[in-house]
């Protein structure tokens, strides 16, 4: 896996039993650690274990990335927000961006179990970054990869690989896109299946603190609605979404989360000269 | 009766005042402001109590508290007693001697208040429940006497380990049920952790009321989100006998304007849930930051406005606006809170209303707001406030808090359909606690709409005794 994105096996028989798709946990890394919203990769309810999929980044991240085998976590609650919608839509087109490809693997095993024609496009920066790919193609009728410098498959980005894939398939129009990203590359999406009418499901990941619609911590809007990402969503339909509004609120720590970082960097610098 | 009215006229001992952290120095720290009356003062204030034949202070208890009883035990110097006194109704009198609404209660129907001052009977509560503390190294006769043989035991679960929840557990744990409480978050307390203020209820406090109802037995399972992690049925069908809903107010209202979802507009349940719970305060020693501006606004004028407001001060603002739509007269805060926030420089902006908030780069810059004036009275008895057209002005702000009040979370709801409902989204319940569905009692706050602490404690022992009742004769 690459090396700045990790696995965590969690064993949580309760939490395996209940996630379905779409579905996400929040957890602690440390006692003063802050809460963090992470979306269900995998679940086996029968070994009693959640996999959750992290991408080295800041503090919290970083934590849990430290974890070694037989460490226990701090806190981890859920399962949480709505389920994905699965049913037989007829032909699905399921993209994930970076460590957003975790979460669409759930989604692309419970949308091929419901009968449908399963297309599934993954994209990183490079081949480092493409996670899950076993798993992802054993359960797609269709799988394409797209790396942002070319390492492999498609040279470019996810939604650039999909306007193509469009326009060289006027007959074939997916009849439901789920898109799982960074902010700006589920944007891209919408605006590509926007213009020919293709419900796109988007994933959020606003900041929450409870995730259990206390705090509103987690607002969206969508359609023009306020809406809390925890209990509403996470998911909602891409084409309603105010990109800006929830990148703009994805960054009101920024400044906080460089001190939290630099801090722990200081800690474990010589971990992290390695 | 005769001797009564010889008695020599009792020496006028007027209202001991109890010791405070200066304002210019508590608004630089989150240590509680009130220091407890010493031994000296709980003595005196004790004398000044009238023994009344007929106590109307315990009428206005909403748990019953032998208040005479216990302050006669004061007097004699006998705390110990005077707390176990208390504990015999309330099992958590240091909550309750801090953010009890007294003057509304045991103190507003005090004899002595109607020509003087009455007896500081929430000082005395907190005095003899910080007596407990102190002298209680070797007080856990719950810890081995209580907690045993729970497999043979009939099991009840508790949803929500706030004042109604950790109430309600404690006193079926007495009754010998083997209880399970279930708690969302990552630490127990609810309101009493996430909501009200280090400065005003130390988290040591409530850690120590939890640790009691621990130590009668009672099983606590943390991160459990009823609704989520587990539903009303699969409690009952796991073998739960009953089960009471004591999951609180969680779903902040916001005001519906242009511009809310600006960044540096927290709703108060996300400002006092990063500082309280989460430590902001203690950032970045702790990990969850909180903003922090130099002029901070908070909409509302109930005690979780105050705390945001006092909140806001001690974070470093220095000027820290409390906008309210109605007067003074109408603030549902306390008014010793409300006394404490205007010692601590907390500007009262009364008789004006928040229309829009205005941003810049996606962040907040300005409440524009318009005054108000009273009208005619509404349901609530309090005069309406009614807009003065074309009085709409900008108010500077870098952080706005909306503390307007909160409905009930649907989280557990939504999974249980079956248990009735009103308009708001709370669960009906009788006096009892009973809902519509067979074995599921509720109270506090999710019944009642967001109330307060003694009221939930309440609800959480009159519902101990139903259920009770209930899986001893199996009749509902």
């Amino acid at each position: 896996m690459c090396a700045d994105t990790v696995s965590l096996i969690i064993f949580s028989p309760v939490i395996a039993s209940k996630a379905k798709a779409g579905q996400f946990v929040v957890v602690r890394a440390s006692e003063e650690g802050e809460r963090i919203p992470l979306t269900i990769a995998e679940s086996d309810a029968a070994a009693g274990t959640i996999n959750l999929t992290i991408l080295k980044r800041g503090k919290t991240s970083s934590l849990l990335c430290s974890l070694n085998k037989g460490d226990y976590i701090t806190d981890v609650a859920g399962p949480l927000g709505i389920p994905s919608e699965i049913e037989k839509f007829g032909t699905v087109c399921i993209i994930g961006g970076g460590v957003g490809i975790a979460p669409t693997v759930p989604i692309i095993k419970a949308m091929k179990e419901a009968g449908n024609y399963v297309i599934s496009i993954i994209g990183a920066r490079n081949c480092s970054g493409l996670i899950f790919e076993d798993t992802i193609k054993k359960y797609s009728d269709q799988y394409h990869v797209c790396t942002d410098d070319g390492s492999m498959g498609y040279k470019g980005f996810v939604s650039g690989f999909l306007s193509q894939y469009l326009k060289e398939n006027p007959g074939k129009k997916p009849d439901r896109v789920v898109a799982i990203g960074p902010v700006l590359m589920m944007k891209a999406v919408c605006d590509v299946t926007g213009p020919g009418g293709i419900k796109t499901i988007v994933s959020l990941n606003p900041i929450m603190v409870d995730g259990t619609g206390m705090c509103g911590s987690c607002r969206v809007e969508v359609d023009g609605k306020t809406r809390f990402g925890c209990v509403d969503g996470p998911e909602f339909d891409g084409h309603l979404v105010d990109f800006g509004l929830l990148n703009s609120r994805l960054n009101i720590y920024c400044d906080e989360e460089k001190v939290s970082n630099e801090k722990y960097m200081e800690k474990h610098e010589c971990k992290m000269k390695i | 009766m005769q001797n009564e009215n010889l008695k020599p006229a009792r020496k006028k001992i007027p209202r001991n005042k109890i010791a405070e952290q200066q304002p210019a120095s508590r608004i630089k720290n989150f240590s509680e402001v009130e220091l407890g009356f010493t031994t000296e003062q709980a003595l005196l204030e004790s004398e000044r109590c009238l023994m009344c034949k007929k106590p109307k202070c315990t009428d206005g208890c909403p748990v019953e508290i032998d208040i005479k009883g216990f302050i006669e035990l004061i007097k004699e110097k006998r705390f110990s007693e005077a707390l176990e006194k208390i504990r015999e109704k309330n099992t958590m009198p240091g909550i309750c001697g801090r953010v009890c609404p007294q003057e509304d209660q045991c103190e507003k129907t005090c004899i002595l208040g109607i020509k003087n001052e009455p007896v500081a009977i929430g000082k005395l509560e907190r005095f003899l429940a910080d007596y407990g503390i102190k002298n209680s190294k070797n007080n856990s006769q719950g810890d081995t006497g209580l907690k045993n043989n729970n497999s043979k035991k009939i099991k009840a679960a508790v949803i929500g380990a706030g004042p109604a929840g950790l109430t309600c557990a404690g006193e079926l744990a007495k009754m010998g049920y083997a209880v399970t409480l279930f708690e969302a978050l990552h630490k127990e307390g609810g309101v009493l952790v996430y909501g009200i203020p280090e400065f005003r209820l130390p988290k040591s406090i409530v850690e120590g009321e939890v640790e009691y109802v621990k130590s009668l037995g009672v099983e606590i399972k943390l991160n459990s989100i009823v609704g989520k992690t587990y539903t009303i049925d699969e409690i009952l069908e796991s073998g739960y006998s009953s089960i009471f809903i004591a999951t609180g107010a969680g779903l902040p209202y916001f005001l519906g304007i242009p511009g809310e979802n600006l960044n540096g507009v927290y709703s108060a349940n996300e400002y006092l849930t990063r500082v309280n719970l989460m430590k902001g305060y203690l950032f970045p020693a702790w990990d969850t930051p909180v903003k922090k501006a130099s002029i901070v606004s908070v909409i509302g004028g109930g005690n979780v406005a105050l705390d945001s407001a006092r909140t806001a001060k001690r974070l470093g603002a220095e000027k820290v606006y409390l906008i309210y739509r109605r007067s003074e007269v109408e603030m549902p805060g306390r008014i010793e809170e409300i006394k404490h926030a205007r010692e601590e420089g907390i500007e009262m902006v009364f008789l004006t209303n928040p229309v829009e908030i205005k941003g810049e780069n996606g962040w907040i810059k300005k409440i524009t707001c318009i005054r108000m004036e009273l009208g005619e009275p509404d349901e609530s008895g309090r005069r309406r406030p009614v807009k003065i057209p074309g009085s709409e002005y900008d108010i500077d702000t870098g952080i706005a808090v909306i503390a307007i009040g909160q409905g009930a979370n649907p989280v557990l709801t939504q999974t249980s359909p079956d248990i009735g409902l009103n308009k708001w989204g709370n669960i009906i319940a009788d006096d009892i606690g009973k809902t519509n569905k067979k074995g599921v009692f509720a109270g506090g706050d999710i019944v009642t709409g967001a109330a307060t602490v003694i009221l939930a404690m309440g609800a959480g022992k009159v519902a101990a005794r139903a259920m009770d009742n209930y899986m001893k004769t199996g009749v509902w």
